[in-house]
């Protein structure tokens, strides 16, 4: 039985009145091992990054625990004073956080930042410091610790930030280590790496490991034993093997299998159906000659070249800063393209006057990613939906009319007409949007990461929604996303787009299964959890809704 | 396109809110400093539209007889008919013999009138300009230089220059004060609009159709309008200084208008010797600009969710 270096028991804590419950945490009792990694998942509000700031005595001022023992190593720490769990913390127990860009301080070179963890709880000399750093940056895989040493935060990549913070957190050698979020900012392929570098550190120095997550699929490829948290329980712990191949409870079954499979789907298309988009060596570069400054010119998408039969869905797939989001918003003429064409039906609205784009409009219609920002938190529904109708002529009662309607058909209740944004979640706010478009009658809807902000459960219904639209409506759709599982159920052809080009057009399931560009190979190698098979859970077919699941055509690359 | 619906049931949960505005409101009216300020300023208010009930006396009247009473000073004034009345100078009266309390409580008008006028002025003629500046890039670069300009100006050198203009007056002074506040709004506005340019219901409204002039109107001006509300009360606070300052330099409102500046102004020569002249006017101006700037702050931290006390 290896030593806990984390024990908690009956942790409370209790949130400001008001709030819509009583307790952030309630009761939770659970343990970390040395040399373990245990990952807390639940939904957005479900306690878990509380639970996080409340072993290392970082609660916000408002939250109070109000019982329960948190002890690292034998000492409690609830009711440590706060010159103690200085001490504690770096030396004993430390954290890294989801965002490395605002956790590291941008005005002190990184070099420094680690050295002032030693300078802190240690007395090596100025010398030894400095050796002792360079080591640790060495050893979380940093090719030139020398430059990187005398580097700024913003000098650097994400992954190189979040190499920097885990170096922070490890070099004093502690206990437990608390990591919440810490992949979630970062691109598949870089999370991949940082994944296995937790991993490695961990198990050479023992190290036991609290890992904050909301996926499943980091879950499968980190996690020793899995605690999974409701609305601030603990409703399940228990091996990851066991709990992601047999969850007891209904709770967790239901965010597994609300994970999307990386196995494409196969949907009968129409290969011959007319083709509504087409974009012929799509281009835009940011920056070149201004009036007063010059910019070094940005080619945000070069060349992109893409097809959209009538029915079909288009995905594009890429890490951040590839490009994917400025094609979409080329097409939907929210930028100006800077060079190519987009025809749209029979009509060329790449160099259309903003005059004589205006017809065009309301063909094309967009669900963008943040659903708290996508609505304008002043205006309530009824206005937010009826905006875009009335701009082209239809009257108000009937506009209201057809709101009501589209709302229901999105599963919303009519009311909601009379009521504003911020009384409704994340995923209802997103129904809306996608309920605002359609009153459009588009042709061609995109959706620009329109289900990456919204918890795993939730993502699964909208999905099915956007399916559900799909073939009800006979909607064409461009799907943006980073996260090749909602791809591989969405979509019907894929491009895949790396720093603002297309490395591989094609069908879904040929590129899953046989892809050709070794970037597209690297992203599907990287997607986390690939070998863990979250549709066995699935009692129905997902996300299609109806009937069985469809017969699947391709194993995965792997 | 029809749309048939098949599932009654609905999914929505509803959460007890009301309309964002109101809810917003009432959070305001609760903070403390918008509570106090607030009605400070709400009494001033009363004071300078009931300034003749309030026991003043004409505050221009001029009385050789009574020259530079001690505030609290007692009179008793013998009519013809041998019927006798009491007065009391609250305030004292200055080198003139006017009732300084009647001239500070008339004063209240002009500092309230100057103050309130130049924030309408220079907040929704900033507002308009910044909207513009900040959702039009051609428009940008043209209005921020000229923008640039005018703030290159001192404030009173500006006053000087229209009152040889245009004569002393109210209206001159308004101006004089609040163009030089328009490039500070200006520049407010244009960096709020700036960051709301990019919110995807803004880009959501662009897709659907919405003209700019409805989109401005719609989407972007009402998102400007909580810390419009606190710049416009901390231009109201720097106007009724500069105005009492302007008078007091003696190129703000004509001499024979009762305002604090100008009550000061003239008890200047014999500070020393009877300094309530200057105090009394001195205090309402510290008391009011206080108050209005109390609400200010007050308003900043009730309608920035950032500084929301936990």
């Amino acid at each position: 039985m290896p030593a806990s270096v984390l024990q908690i028991r009956g942790l409370t804590v209790a949130l400001p009145p008001g709030s819509d419950r009583a307790h952030a945490v309630h009761n939770v009792t659970f343990t970390v091992n040395a040399g373990e990694i245990v990952c807390l998942v639940g939904e957005s509000g479900s306690g878990k990054s509380i639970t996080a700031q409340t072993i290392m005595g970082l609660l916000p001022r408002a939250l109070r625990p109000l019982g329960g023992a948190v002890k690292l190593d034998d000492e409690e720490i609830l009711q440590a004073s706060e010159v103690r769990l200085q001490q504690l913390r770096g030396s004993r127990m430390s954290m890294i956080f989801q965002e490395p860009m605002t956790a590291l301080n941008p005005v002190m070179t990184c070099g420094k930042q680690i050295d002032e963890v030693l300078a802190t709880h240690t007395r090596l000399s100025t010398a030894e410091r400095r050796a002792q750093t360079l080591g640790i940056l060495e050893r979380v895989q940093i090719s030139d610790a020398q430059r990187v040493y005398d580097a700024y935060p913003h000098q650097l990549s994400g992954g190189q930030r979040q190499r920097i913070m885990i170096a922070m957190a490890l070099v004093l050698k502690p206990a437990l280590l608390v990591a919440d979020e810490p992949t979630t900012a970062l691109d598949v392929t870089t999370q991949a790496q940082i994944l296995s570098l937790i991993r490695e550190l961990q198990r050479e120095r023992d190290t036991g490991v609290l890992f904050v997550t909301h996926d499943f699929g980091v879950v499968s490829e980190i996690a020793d034993r899995v605690a999974v948290l409701r609305l601030g329980e603990l409703i399940e712990i228990g091996a990851t093997r066991e709990v992601l191949g047999n969850p007891r409870q209904e709770y967790t079954q239901t965010l597994i299998s609300s994970v999307p499979s990386l196995k494409p789907r196969a949907a009968p298309r129409d290969p011959n159906a007319p083709i509504l988009l087409q974009t012929d060596n799509l281009t835009k570069v940011y920056g070149g000659q201004h009036l007063f400054r010059k910019q070094p010119p940005l080619q945000a998408a070069h060349g992109v070249s893409l097809t959209i039969r009538r029915g079909e869905v288009l995905g594009i797939v890429g890490e951040s800063g590839s490009g994917k989001s400025t094609v979409a918003r080329c097409i939907a003429r929210l930028v100006e393209p800077t060079d190519g064409s987009i025809r749209l039906g029979s009509d060329e609205i790449a160099t259309l006057s903003h005059r004589r784009l205006r017809p065009h409009r309301r063909r094309i219609q967009m669900v963008f990613q943040d659903p708290y920002r996508s609505l304008n938190p002043r205006r309530n529904i009824a206005e937010a939906m009826i905006e875009g109708p009335m701009n082209f002529g239809l009257n108000r009662a009937d506009a209201i009319r057809r709101a009501g309607e589209l709302l229901e058909f999105v599963r919303i209740e009519r009311t909601a007409l009379a009521r504003y944004p911020a009384q409704f979640s994340g995923g209802q706010r997103q129904r809306i949007c996608i309920a605002r478009a359609l009153a459009m009658e588009p042709e061609l809807l995109i959706a620009d990461e329109a289900v990456s902000a919204l918890d795993v459960s939730v993502q699964a219904q909208v999905l099915r929604l956007l399916d559900d639209i799909r073939k009800r409506l006979g909607l064409t759709m461009l799907f943006i996303t980073h996260d090749l599982r909602v791809a591989a159920q969405v979509c019907d052809t894929v491009a895949v787009m790396q720093r603002g080009k297309v490395v591989e057009y094609g069908d879904v399931a040929r590129i899953f299964a046989d892809p050709q560009d070794d970037y597209t190979r690297a992203l599907i190698d990287a997607a986390p959890g690939r070998h863990a098979n979250f549709g066995a859970l699935r009692r129905e077919g997902y996300p299609h809704g109806t009937g069985e699941h469809p017969p699947t055509i391709v194993q995965s690359s792997c | 396109m029809t749309i048939e619906v098949d599932r009654p049931q609905s999914i929505t949960r509803l959460v007890g809110f009301s309309d964002p505005d109101r809810e917003v409101w009432a959070r305001v009216l609760r903070h403390p400093s918008v509570a106090i300020g607030a009605s400070i300023v709400l009494l001033l208010v009363l004071v300078a539209i009931l300034a003749p009930v309030l026991g003043t006396v004409d505050p221009k009247a001029i009385d050789p007889a009574y020259r530079n009473r001690s505030p609290g000073s007692v009179h008793v004034i013998t009519a013809p008919d041998g019927q006798q009345t009491t007065r009391t100078f609250l305030m004292g009266a200055d080198t003139l013999g006017r009732d300084v309390y009647s001239r500070v409580i008339y004063g209240s008008r002009v500092s309230l009138i100057v103050g309130i006028t130049v924030a309408l002025i220079s907040t929704s003629v900033g507002l308009a300009i910044g909207l513009l500046a900040g959702y039009l890039r051609w428009v940008d670069v043209v209005v921020m230089r000229v923008m640039d300009g005018l703030m290159a100006i001192p404030g009173i050198l500006l006053a000087i220059g229209l009152v040889a203009v245009w004569g002393a007056g109210l209206a001159t002074v308004v101006l004089a004060i609040a163009v030089p506040e328009i490039p500070r709004v200006v520049r407010l506005v244009r960096s709020l609009v700036l960051t709301i340019r990019e919110e995807p219901y803004v880009e959501a409204a662009i897709a659907a159709g919405t003209p700019t002039p409805l989109i401005l109107i719609r989407h972007v001006m009402p998102n400007t309008l909580g810390p419009m509300i606190v710049q416009g009360t901390f231009v109201c606070a720097s106007a009724i200084l500069i105005e009492a300052i302007l008078s007091f330099l003696g190129i703000g409102i004509p001499t024979d208008i009762p305002t604090w500046g100008n009550i000061m102004a003239e008890g200047r020569q014999l500070f020393r010797v009877y300094p309530h002249t200057i105090l009394f006017p001195g205090i309402f101006v510290a008391i009011t600009v206080l108050a209005v700037n109390m609400l200010g702050d007050g308003l900043r931290d009730a309608l920035d969710p950032r500084t929301k006390s936990p």
